[in-house]
C-alpha cells in the first residue's frame, strides 16, 4: 500500500503521546502499524484487514472526540504534539522576520514576535511560545511569559501600529509565570498595561487561542477585534488544577473543576466570550497538522480581509464596546 | 523605615511562609468552624486575610503581622491599624467610605445589581448559595460599593472593593460596577478614586470573571481619553486579576503600608518554586522600591493626600478642560446633586482656603 493512501490520523506510535481517553484509538493505531510492517516485510496481502481496521479507527476516533469531557479537552489542548506557535510560523507563514527583546530588560523566549507574511497579507505576529522538545520547553518556561515578554509584545504591537500592520496574536500559555523575578519586574503591571494599551492600537487585531488560554497571562495579548478559539483549546480564569486545589481543597478534582469552569470553546461561544471556533480535524490538531494549519491560515486571512480598511477610530470604539459589553445578558446592567 | 519595623516585617513574612507550606488540615477545619460560628453570631467573621489565626467573637485578636494580642475594640477605634506595629488590616468598604468621604456626601449608585450564577457552578456548595449567604452576612448585594461623593469638598466618583464579600473577588458585577464608575466619571467630568482589596478574579464565574479584566480596562481607557484623573489605592491584599487590570493602570497608584500586592499569591509562588520567598516580598515597601507605586500613604493620611492629588484634576488644566465632554455648568450641577444628599452642607463645608479657590472656579 502506498504512503499517499495512508490516512494521516494513523500516526505512528512514535509520534503520538497517549492521552488516557485515547487508549482505544491508540490500540487500533498500533495494530494498523503492525499490519503495515507485516505487509512491507512479507508478501502477505493485508489490504482487506487494513481497510477494516482503518474504518474501526475512524469510528473509534469519531466516538471519542464527539463527546470529550472538558477535562479531556484540556488534555488535547496540552498535547505535546499539538501544533505550537513555532509550527504555525514555520508551516503557515510565507515569511517571518523575528524581532527580539523588550529593549528594557531582556528577551523572553516564552513570547515570540516578528513581522509575518501570509498570502496577500503582511502583519505583526505575537504569540506565546511553547517548546517542542524538552530543551525548548525549559527555555520557554513551558509558555509562561515574564513581564519582559508582555513588554516585548507591546513594543512590537506599537511598531505594528506605526507601520499600519494588523496584529495576529496566538495564545498558548498555562498562565503568566509566577516567580520572584516576575513579581519584582511587575508581572501584573505589564499585563494590565498591555490590556489597556490594546484598546488604543489603531490597527486591526485578531486573537486566536491555539492551545491553552491561561488566565491573565493569556489576556495580556488577548484584546482584539476578533477573538477566535481552536475547537480543542481552552480559555479559563484559572487552571483546573489550581481551581481544584483552592475550591475543592483537592488537586485531584481537576476534572470536576474543568467541568465547572466552562472553559471549552463550545461553552465560551455559548456564553458570548468568543466570536468563532476554528474546527479541528477528527482526532484533534495533533493528528492532522497540515489540515489544521491550512484551516487556520484560511480563517485568519478571512478575518484580516474583513478588518482591512476600517476607520481606526470606529474600530477602536467597536473594540472597546465589544469588551465593555462582553458576554453580557442584554439589559442586565444599566448604561451611563 | 525604622529597624524595629523591619523586624516586624520579618516576623510577618515568616508567619506567611508557614501558611504557605504547612497549614494543617486540622487547623484549617478549626478556622472554618470558628468562622461559621462567628457568622452565626452576626459578627464580622472574615475581615482578615489570614483565616487560621482569626478568633471571631472574641474580645481579643492576634495581629497577623506582629502576633501581638490586640483588644478588638481598640483596633477598630484605631481604624483597624495595629497599635503595636502599625499593620494596616483590611478595612470593610463601608468603614473605608466613612474614613474617606465628607459626612453625608455619599450618594450610592448601582447598589442593586446582583450576582448571577450563570455557570451553575458547584464546588462544596452551589455558587448561588454562597452568594446568598454572603449577601445575608454582609448586608450588601455585591463586593463593590460605588457612587458619587465629596472628599474635602471635591466631587469624585468612588469605588471600593470589599474584601468581606468573597475575598473582594471580581466577578461580572464587580467588573461592571468599576466600569460604570468610570463611565459616570467620564460623563460627569469627575475624577475616579478606587480602593482595592481583592484575591483577584472570582473563579465561580469562570471566563466571565476573566473578561472583567478586559471590561474594566476598556472603560478606563475611555476615561483616560477625557483626561479625568484616576487614582487607585491598593490595600491589603490586592492580587491576581485586579492587580493585573484596572488597579495598575490608574493615573496614580498608591498603597497602604505593608499591603500585600502582586500578580500571583505568595502561596502559589512558594509552591511553584519550592523555596522560601525573600523577606518583605510583594509588600508595598518592596513594590515602591521596584518602581511600581507612586507612593505609600498611611491610612490616617490618605484622605488628605487624595484631596491634594485631586487638586491637580480640578485645578488649572485650562486647555484640557475644554476637551472634556462635561461643561463647567454640568460639573457644578453634579456637585449640587451630590451635595443635596444631605440637605444641609454645601460643597464648601470644611474646605481649607487653598482648596476652596479651586472649587469656586466651577
Amino acid at each position: 500500500m502506498s504512503d499517499s493512501k495512508r490516512p494521516q490520523n494513523a500516526g505512528s506510535k512514535s509520534s503520538t503521546t497517549p492521552l488516557p481517553f485515547e487508549q482505544k484509538i491508540q490500540e487500533i493505531e498500533a495494530k494498523i502499524d503492525e499490519l503495515r510492517e507485516l505487509a512491507s516485510s512479507s508478501s502477505i496481502d493485508v489490504g482487506d484487514q487494513l481497510e477494516s481496521m482503518e474504518r474501526q479507527l475512524e469510528e473509534a476516533t469519531a466516538r471519542t472526540y464527539s463527546h470529550l469531557s472538558p477535562w479531556e479537552e484540556v488534555g488535547v489542548a496540552r498535547h505535546p504534539q499539538r501544533p505550537v506557535a513555532s509550527d504555525y510560523i514555520e508551516e503557515m507563514l510565507d515569511d517571518f522576520v523575528e524581532l527580539h527583546g523588550d529593549r528594557t530588560f531582556g528577551d523572553d523566549r516564552a513570547m515570540v514576535t516578528g513581522l509575518a507574511t501570509m498570502g496577500s497579507r503582511r502583519f505583526m505576529l505575537v504569540g506565546h511560545r511553547k517548546g517542542r522538545t524538552t530543551k525548548e520547553r525549559l527555555e520557554t518556561n513551558f509558555g509562561c511569559a515574564h513581564p519582559e515578554g508582555y513588554r516585548k509584545a507591546w513594543r512590537k504591537m506599537k511598531l505594528a501600529e506605526k507601520l499600519g500592520l494588523p496584529i495576529v496574536s496566538l495564545i498558548n500559555t498555562p498562565g503568566a509565570y509566577p516567580g520572584i523575578g516576575a513579581e519584582e519586574r511587575g508581572q501584573a503591571m505589564a499585563i494590565a498595561e498591555n490590556i489597556i494599551g490594546m484598546f488604543t492600537l489603531r490597527v486591526p487585531i485578531v486573537v486566536l487561542v491555539i492551545g491553552e488560554g491561561g488566565s491573565g497571562g493569556a489576556l495580556g495579548i488577548g484584546i482584539g477585534d476578533r477573538v477566535l478559539m481552536m475547537e480543542h483549546s481552552y480559555y479559563s480564569v484559572i487552571s483546573p488544577e489550581g481551581c481544584a486545589a483552592i475550591l475543592w481543597k483537592d488537586g485531584s478534582r481537576s476534572a470536576d473543576a474543568a467541568e465547572a469552569l466552562k472553559l471549552t470553546a463550545k461553552d465560551l461561544t455559548a456564553l458570548g466570550v468568543v466570536d468563532e471556533v476554528i474546527p479541528e480535524p477528527l482526532g484533534g490538531a495533533h493528528r492532522r497538522r497540515d489540515e489544521t494549519i491550512a484551516t487556520v491560515r484560511a480563517t485568519l486571512l478571512r478575518h484580516l480581509d474583513e478588518l482591512d480598511g476600517r476607520d481606526p477610530d470606529e474600530m477602536i470604539e467597536a473594540r472597546r464596546d465589544k469588551f465593555r459589553r462582553i458576554a453580557e445578558i442584554e439589559g442586565r446592567f444599566p448604561s451611563v | 523605615m525604622s529597624a524595629s519595623k523591619n523586624d516586624k516585617d520579618t516576623s510577618r513574612e515568616e508567619t506567611e511562609g508557614k501558611g504557605a507550606t504547612g497549614a494543617s488540615s486540622k487547623s484549617r477545619t478549626e478556622a472554618r468552624e470558628a468562622e461559621r460560628e462567628g457568622a452565626k453570631k452576626g459578627r464580622l467573621a472574615r475581615w482578615r486575610f489570614s483565616k487560621k489565626k482569626d478568633m471571631p467573637g472574641g474580645l481579643w485578636l492576634k495581629c497577623e503581622a506582629c502576633s501581638n494580642l490586640i483588644y478588638r475594640k481598640e483596633l477598630e477605634e484605631a481604624g483597624r491599624v495595629c497599635p503595636k506595629c502599625q499593620f494596616h488590616f483590611t478595612l470593610p468598604a463601608r468603614e473605608r467610605l466613612q474614613s474617606l468621604v465628607d459626612p453625608d456626601s455619599f450618594l450610592e449608585m448601582f447598589e442593586d445589581i446582583e450576582a448571577l450564577d450563570r455557570l451553575e457552578f458547584i464546588d462544596s456548595v452551589p455558587y448561588s448559595e454562597k452568594i446568598a449567604r454572603t449577601v445575608q452576612r454582609t448586608g450588601q448585594k455585591e463586593g463593590l460599593v460605588c457612587g458619587k461623593a465629596q472628599i474635602e469638598g471635591r466631587s469624585v466618583v468612588v469605588a471600593i472593593l470589599d474584601f468581606q464579600f468573597m475575598g473582594g473577588s471580581m466577578g461580572e458585577v464587580v467588573g461592571e460596577k468599576i466600569s460604570l464608575a468610570c463611565d459616570v466619571a467620564r460623563r460627569d467630568g469627575l475624577p475616579v478614586v478606587i480602593f482595592t482589596s481583592s484575591g483577584g478574579a472570582r473563579m465561580h464565574e469562570g471566563a466571565l470573571s476573566l473578561m472583567q479584566m478586559a471590561k474594566t480596562c476598556s472603560a478606563l481607557s475611555r476615561l483616560h481619553e477625557t483626561g479625568n484623573m484616576s487614582i487607585c489605592v491598593m490595600t491589603h491584599p490586592t492580587t491576581g486579576g485586579v492587580t493585573a487590570s484596572f488597579a495598575s493602570v490608574c493615573d496614580i497608584v498608591l498603597a497602604e503600608p505593608g499591603a500585600l500586592i502582586g500578580f500571583a499569591g505568595p502561596r502559589v509562588i512558594a509552591a511553584t518554586l519550592k523555596q522560601e520567598l525573600p523577606k518583605g516580598f510583594q509588600r508595598a515597601e518592596f513594590l515602591i522600591n521596584k518602581g511600581m507605586l507612586d507612593d505609600i500613604v498611611p491610612r490616617d493620611e490618605l484622605r488628605d493626600r487624595i484631596a491634594r492629588l485631586l487638586d491637580y484634576d480640578l485645578g488649572t488644566h485650562v486647555v484640557r478642560r475644554s476637551k472634556q465632554p462635561a461643561t463647567k455648568t454640568d460639573r457644578a450641577a453634579s456637585d449640587r446633586s451630590v451635595a443635596s444628599g444631605d440637605g444641609t452642607d454645601g460643597p464648601d463645608r470644611g474646605v481649607p482656603n487653598r482648596l476652596r479657590e479651586g472649587i469656586s472656579e466651577n
